[in-house]
């Protein structure tokens, strides 16, 4: 930590259990950190409202792509059978909407569906496999066993010594400050 | 290692078992899905594969042969215009049907249970799916035109028929396999993470890689979760519905034409209860052997199979149900041609398909009133396999019955397949199971990160105030 000129992402510390992670992530939102985030094998239930976390936004996205989905399906079907080349089939007329609900459905789910997916990893930035958190030693085991906890180096209450000893205290292991790379 | 209390909810009904045995903890679980993937592979899995991919080259085969000979290659000939390729067809997309329902409505309702199978049973209803898209695609004749069933521009300026459940069929089937698709790797990303990271700490390189571009940098970050179970929860709210369209949509290639055994109404919830009937018995055929492969008792336990053997025997019996209605209402009907079909589906020239179908799908589930034979693996499989063909022969009937003896008597009919129906059908086992086996071997069969969360030790509030109830039910709450 003598190198002062280094600048670094932030400060991370493992735990063994959910039950420990969970009650360092509320000791350390009370002293007062707030880009506090954990890493964890599997989401733990409660963990977003101990740090204060916002509620994800996609359903809004997931709406307005259905609604997309629903007119576009419509518009083509509408555009397709009635104008641009109308036909009779089967004694009905060239738009009958009855026989356009199936692919109106299909066509809401479709848009829904892509939207819900690449919409969930734009909000997450994933791809990235050059997050700073990969260069902490034990990190590997993140999708096993482990629980992290990662304080940011942007907190306006981050600081490099005390941050890092604040994390042994709350029951942290392996705290390490983590370079931005 | 503490001692484990074998709890069995027969005894109690109060007390929920433990949905991961054995007392195992999260490395434990990860260890036990992880390692047939990362150990030597083993010579029954070369062999498994190498006759899979034996069968699949017949299947690439069988259609070339029919590509450059035409369809009149199969069996399907006038009265009987819909053969095999139909019944193949709508018995593979059946059995995609359970993949979804494990994981998106199981989800919805919180049948913490399906955490287990979800993995794989989605696994099948993508190669169920791929197996299926095969039939109607080669059934078009002339397939250099497929794309004709799109709405894309063309030299002909003509647009598609949007009026022809052909089409609507066309767009539910592609929609449920780019969900299914997306709902699956969703799924994957936090498992194809720990694949990574345990390939990179045993320093196998491009395992590491593979696996970790697919993983799209997971870091199981809190932020992350926030947006991917909200993602995770929305695609299950959307693939209810449509796999419940799905089969709804294929019953209307029958339903909405005028033809006495095929114009019912009855056909949408019964071909969505027999698909999800078919699925589960091939969830079994594919998840006994499995477990014993890979060695995963622990995870996927007799209660599992004991769950899935009451399915099977709800929706057996609602076919059953559906079977008997449609009898009921071509008598209650009065209408002489409706009346006739039926008579002639059991008594006439098809009365052993239609009794095979009877006794496989309506029968032989009925074993699973009594425990002990929902809890015995070798009684399971036997009825799974029992329900895979009797599936088939519903599928046969509907489509082949209702056909060969239509309005007028002159034009009554027989209809045998060839050699090349079989073969082609035998082929898409081939594909399938190419695609299961290697499905088995390199990604997690079972959901690494959804298991661990329904484990209690996942709640944060074990060990302390609550604990010991939390672990009496089983899961976080």
């Amino acid at each position: 930590m003598s190198d002062t000129g280094k600048t670094y992402w932030g400060a991370v510390a493992e735990f063994d259990s959910a039950a420990a992670i969970y009650n360092a992530a509320k000791k350390v939102v009370a002293a007062g950190y707030a880009r506090v985030d954990t890493h964890t094998p599997f989401p733990i239930h409660g963990m977003d409202a101990v740090l204060k976390q916002p509620p994800s936004p996609l359903g809004w996205f997931v709406v307005c792509a259905g609604t997309t989905g629903i007119l576009l399906a419509q518009l083509m079907m509408y555009w397709m059978n009635a104008v641009d080349y109308p036909t009779w089939v089967s004694g009905k007329l060239p738009y009958a909407w009855p026989s356009t609900i199936p692919i109106t459905f299909e066509l809401m789910v479709l848009l829904s569906a892509l939207t819900a997916v690449f919409g969930m990893f734009a909000l997450n930035r994933l791809p990235r496999h050059n997050h700073p958190i990969f260069n902490h030693k034990t990190i590997h085991r993140v999708s096993d066993d482990r629980f992290f906890l990662s304080i940011e180096s942007n907190d306006p209450k981050f600081d490099r010594t005390k941050t890092v000893q604040f994390l042994s205290e709350v029951g942290g292991s392996n705290v390490e400050l983590l370079s931005e790379e | 290692m503490t001692t484990i209390t074998v709890i069995d909810e027969h005894e109690n009904p109060l007390v929920r078992a433990p949905l991961v045995e054995g007392g195992r903890t999260f490395s434990d679980v990860t260890d036990l899905v992880a390692r047939p993937a990362e150990s030597k592979t083993t010579r029954a899995w070369y062999l498994g594969f190498g006759v899979s991919v034996a069968i699949l080259m017949n299947l690439v085969a069988m259609i070339g042969y029919l590509v450059f000979t035409g369809v009149g290659v199969w069996g399907n000939n006038i009265p009987v215009g819909w053969g095999w390729p139909i019944v193949n067809f709508v018995f593979w997309i059946g059995i995609g049907h359970a993949g979804t329902l494990i994981s998106a409505i199981l989800c919805l309702f919180r049948q913490k249970w399906r955490t287990s199978i979800n993995r794989a049973s989605e696994a099948m209803t993508i190669f169920a799916v791929m197996a299926a898209g095969i039939f109607p695609a080669i059934h078009v004749g002339r397939i250099w035109v497929i794309y004709w069933v799109f709405p894309v521009p063309n030299q002909m300026s003509m647009w598609p028929n949007f009026k022809s459940p052909l089409l609507w069929d066309v767009f539910a089937v592609s929609t449920y396999f780019t969900v299914s698709l997306l709902f699956w790797f969703v799924g994957l990303v936090p498992d194809l993470a720990t694949f990574r990271d345990r390939a990179f700490k045993n320093g196998r390189k491009i395992a590491a890689r593979v696996y970790g571009f697919f993983a799209l940098g997971w870091h199981g970050s809190n932020r992350h979760w926030i947006h991917y179970e909200k993602a995770y929860l929305i695609l299950a709210g959307l693939s209810t519905p449509l796999v419940l369209s799905v089969h709804s949509i294929v019953s209307f290639d029958f339903a909405v034409s005028l033809l006495p055994g095929w114009h019912t109404t009855i056909f949408p919830p019964y071909f969505v209860a027999g698909a999800i009937f078919s699925g589960f018995g091939m969830v079994l055929t594919l998840m006994i052997p499995a477990r014993s492969w890979l060695g995963l008792h622990n995870l996927i336990t007799l209660n599992h199979l004991d769950n899935i053997a009451k399915i099977l025997l709800l929706t057996g019996t609602m076919v059953g149900y559906a079977y008997s209605m449609e009898f009921f209402i071509a008598w209650y009907g009065q209408n002489t041609y409706e009346g006739f079909t039926f008579m002639n589906r059991a008594f006439g020239p098809y009365a052993w398909a239609y009794w095979i179908m009877v006794s496989c799908n309506v029968i032989s589930p009925q074993l699973f009133w009594v425990r002990k034979f929902r809890r015995s693996p070798a009684v399971l499989f036997v009825v799974s396999i029992f329900v895979n063909i009797g599936m088939w022969f519903e599928r046969f009937v509907i489509a082949c019955t209702s056909l060969h003896r239509d309005f007028l008597p002159s034009s009554w009919g027989y209809f045998s397949p060839t050699i090349i129906d079989i073969l082609t059908y035998l082929g898409s086992f081939g594909l399938f199971f190419t695609m299961f086996l290697l499905f088995a071997r390199f990604l997690p069969v079972i959901a690494i990160s959804e298991v661990k969360n329904v484990m209690p030790q996942a709640n944060p509030h074990h060990g302390h105030d609550h604990g010991a109830h939390a672990a009496q039910t089983g899961g976080a709450h």
